[in-house]
């Protein structure tokens, strides 16, 4: 690596920490329901959103009505995005004449932007219309973030409160996670990144005379707002096939930093909004110490693998797949940011990665997507994995386990045990079907090994609620469009139902004052064991898998072995 | 039922301020401050759309400066790459082909490699960028398929210098060329 692609690492990762706690204070000010800078301007429309849709936000509820709504709420816009494809000929906005989408694309992309996975079959300039871009994806890339935000809000709540049923209103938390938090961001991005050249327009296609005389087709459409958003609620789907590496998505080196900060800015500065409602910001910059040793450790590797080379290329950079005004250090910064956080836009192929970077970048998502990870998420993912950890320090000293002054008891264990395998059960269960099937074989680009790893990360992709892919793999069949929505559902609501279902059971606990026997979860031992333990648990349950993809992918590359 | 009624003008209020006014409000200020941007930064001439200065256009011709190879040949309908794997037969094979041409066409200087982005195909199939390395290369071929003489051949360089970007406020990115303004240029030179 050279000095000034060491400058962007340092560069990128300093200004996300310390943008982390300002972003992270704003967010305790605006989403607990408190005064802060954007409430003169907005307060107005927070309290016209109540009066329309008639509630009233102090009116909480407990955790069975909180999930009810929410997943109301996510079907209304399921079965909307759904129908909007299939109907899409008939719809304005159209004016590349699209056709209706079919059933199975239809319904796996109504899926998988509903549970913020935006993993996509189809390439968005040849299969959607503005209208749906716009009216279907954009609002679910909103809504499904504010979903994440207002599952982390519950959690929260419940850890800072006690003896009672009541974690929130669902509805009140989403309002205020989308006018205050999303919408601004999103307005600020979009601007910023159209001044890059990102596009925004409703224009026909535009026919272009090349020239040597041909012709190009350049798709045009409101892709600056689409894109804003993709990146700020780790949606991560592209407006155009080719996502972030699409010049009109992202022309530019300064746009591409913008998105990339983006990526993990809000599910970073998340942990220090939960410092400050539970009365810890030593607690939140725990966790981002742990997020952060991870993503750091997963970066290093991959660009060990990226720079190391391809034996089959001498010493040449490997640019497949890669853009030329990223070059390679930004490709692979982005690659693993992207899949630490939920977000899963590219703008290189991850296809075309070294086994190495292309395993990390794996990993980080069946890690569970803790590293980061998505909007709200991310977090109460970690949360999963500490009450895992108390449980397991608490057995090794013989005590009740406790968490922020909270007993950790059977019922929270069991759930969290729940919301571990339910997606880990998806990657591997999936994947083997897909793997021993005509239907699952008959999408593979890559012969070899790395044609596994193909399969494994489509489905890791789709139960880690990521989004990219190594994008070889032809998915757009009724049997992955099927299975992979599958996965995507699974991999959000088994993991949001349990989550809940704890939040609603600490809220009922009592508080118990940290005596001299606590064990304490904002040191360097702590970060330590929890650590270990998401690698423990990673490592057990995708090992084998990992070894019969990246892993042999690796060694018979450098044997010089080629499928 | 209440919950229901609720949830539907939730989801319907929703759709409105973020599926339709964030996405016109956008449009419209983007419009008004960004307006050649916002269309997509296309060049035109003589009223004729000739391109866009952020996408890659084909050139075969061996008077026009080559862009990187494209898996699509830079259709943009849709966008896309090659996804080959590190252990690809047909990539190894690609890259082998893609350099004895480079060297037929171009007879560069035997002691240096040709440069990878010549070799490898880009993400999206529209890559607009190649390094300087790459196109001073080309200069030859270009400079004899068009007759230049010595002083032609030398604004040609100058042309190369003057398009060539260094990475965004001296630390974002790689240092690159946009082979399309290049080849616009290049028409110019008489």
């Amino acid at each position: 690596m050279t000095l000034p692609e060491i400058i962007q690492v340092v560069l990128f990762l300093g200004l996300l920490t310390g943008l982390t706690p300002i972003l992270g204070n704003y967010l305790y000010l605006a989403l607990d329901g408190r005064n802060h800078i954007l409430k003169p301007v907005l307060g107005s429309t927070e309290r016209l959103m109540y009066r329309i849709i008639k509630v009233n936000p102090d009116d909480e509820m407990n955790w069975r009505g909180y999930a009810s709504a929410l997943l109301l709420f996510n079907l209304a816009g399921l079965i909307f995005v759904f129908t909007i494809q299939v109907f899409q000929g008939s719809l304005p906005l159209n004016p590349a004449g699209l056709p209706d989408v079919s059933w199975h694309s239809a319904l796996n992309t109504a899926v998988s932007f509903v549970t913020n996975t935006n993993w996509q079959g189809y390439a968005g300039e040849t299969t959607l219309s503005y209208f749906v871009q716009m009216v279907g994806l954009t609002v679910q890339n909103f809504v499904s973030a504010a979903t994440g935000i207002a599952v982390l809000l519950a959690v929260i709540r419940s850890i800072s409160r006690n003896n009672t049923d009541k974690i929130g209103n669902f509805w009140a938390d989403i309002v205020r996670s989308v006018i205050y938090v999303l919408l601004p961001l999103s307005i600020f991005l979009a601007i910023a990144l159209a001044g890059q050249g990102v596009i925004q327009n409703f224009k026909s296609y535009e026919a272009v005379h090349t020239l040597e005389g041909g012709q190009q087709i350049l798709p045009m459409g409101p892709v600056a707002s689409q894109v804003a958003i993709k990146q700020i609620g780790t949606n991560g789907g592209g407006y155009f096939n080719s996502n972030s590496s699409h010049p009109f998505e992202n022309p530019t080196p300064f746009s591409n930093f913008l998105e990339m900060l983006f990526i993990l800015l809000i599910p970073a500065a998340l942990t220090i909004t939960y410092g400050k409602m539970t009365g810890s910001v030593r607690q939140g910059w725990a966790l981002f110490s742990v997020m952060m040793i991870m993503l750091i450790s997963g970066l290093l590797i991959a660009l060990y693998g990226e720079y190391s080379g391809n034996p089959l290329y001498g010493n040449m950079r490997l640019m497949e797949g890669k853009e030329t005004r990223f070059g390679i250090v930004n490709s692979v910064l982005w690659a693993v940011s992207t899949t630490a956080a939920s977000n899963g836009s590219v703008n290189s192929l991850h296809d075309c990665l070294s086994p190495l970077a292309g395993m990390v970048a794996m990993l980080n998502i069946m890690l569970g997507e803790v590293v980061f990870g998505g909007v709200g998420a991310g977090l109460y993912g970690m949360i999963v994995f500490i009450i895992l950890t108390v449980f397991i320090a608490g057995l090794m000293v013989g005590r009740t386990p406790e968490f922020s002054g909270k007993k950790i008891e059977a019922f929270e264990v069991q759930m969290a045990i729940i919301a571990i395998l339910a997606p880990a059960a998806v990657i591997l269960v999936f994947s083997a079907l897909a793997s021993v099937s005509i239907e699952g074989l008959s999408g593979i680009n890559n012969a070899g090994p790395h044609g596994l790893s193909e399969i494994l990360y489509a489905f890791s992709s789709a139960a880690g609620n990521n989004g990219s892919a190594f994008a070889g793999l032809n998915s757009n069949t009724t049997f992955y469009n099927l299975t992979l929505a599958a996965g995507m559902l699974i991999g959000r609501f088994g993991v949001i139902i349990p989550v809940l279902a704890i939040a609603g059971n600490l809220a009922g606990k009592k508080y118990t004052p940290p005596s001299t026997g606590t064990f304490h979860t904002d040191n360097w031992l702590f970060i330590i064991l929890l650590i270990a333990v998401i690698l423990i648990v990673g490592g057990l349950t995708f090992f084998p898998a990992l070894s019969l993809g990246p892993v042999l992918d690796h060694l018979l590359l450098q044997g010089g072995i080629t499928f | 039922m209440k919950t229901i009624l609720v949830t539907l003008k939730a989801f319907l209020l929703l759709t409105l301020v973020t599926g339709v006014i964030y996405p016109v409000l956008i449009t419209g200020i983007v419009q008004l401050i960004f307006p050649e941007k916002a269309g997509g930064s296309l060049i035109i001439r003589d009223s004729i759309v000739i391109g866009s200065k952020l996408t890659g256009q084909e050139f075969s011709s061996p008077g026009y400066f080559s862009p990187r190879p494209s898996s699509n040949s830079y259709n943009p309908l849709p966008s896309g790459g090659s996804n080959f794997g590190p252990t690809n037969t047909k990539q190894l094979n690609q890259v082998d082909e893609r350099r004895k041409q480079f060297i037929y066409r171009n007879h560069p200087d035997t002691l240096k490699d040709v440069p990878s982005e010549m070799l490898f195909a880009s993400a999206s199939g529209l890559d607009p960028h190649i390094s300087r390395e790459s196109a001073m290369m080309q200069v030859d071929r270009v400079s004899q398929e068009r007759g230049f003489d010595d002083a032609q051949r030398q604004k040609l360089i100058q042309c190369i210098d003057n398009l060539t970007e260094a990475p965004q406020f001296l630390i974002l990115g790689e240092e690159r060329l946009n082979v399309l303004l290049l080849n616009l240029e290049t028409d110019k030179i008489k």
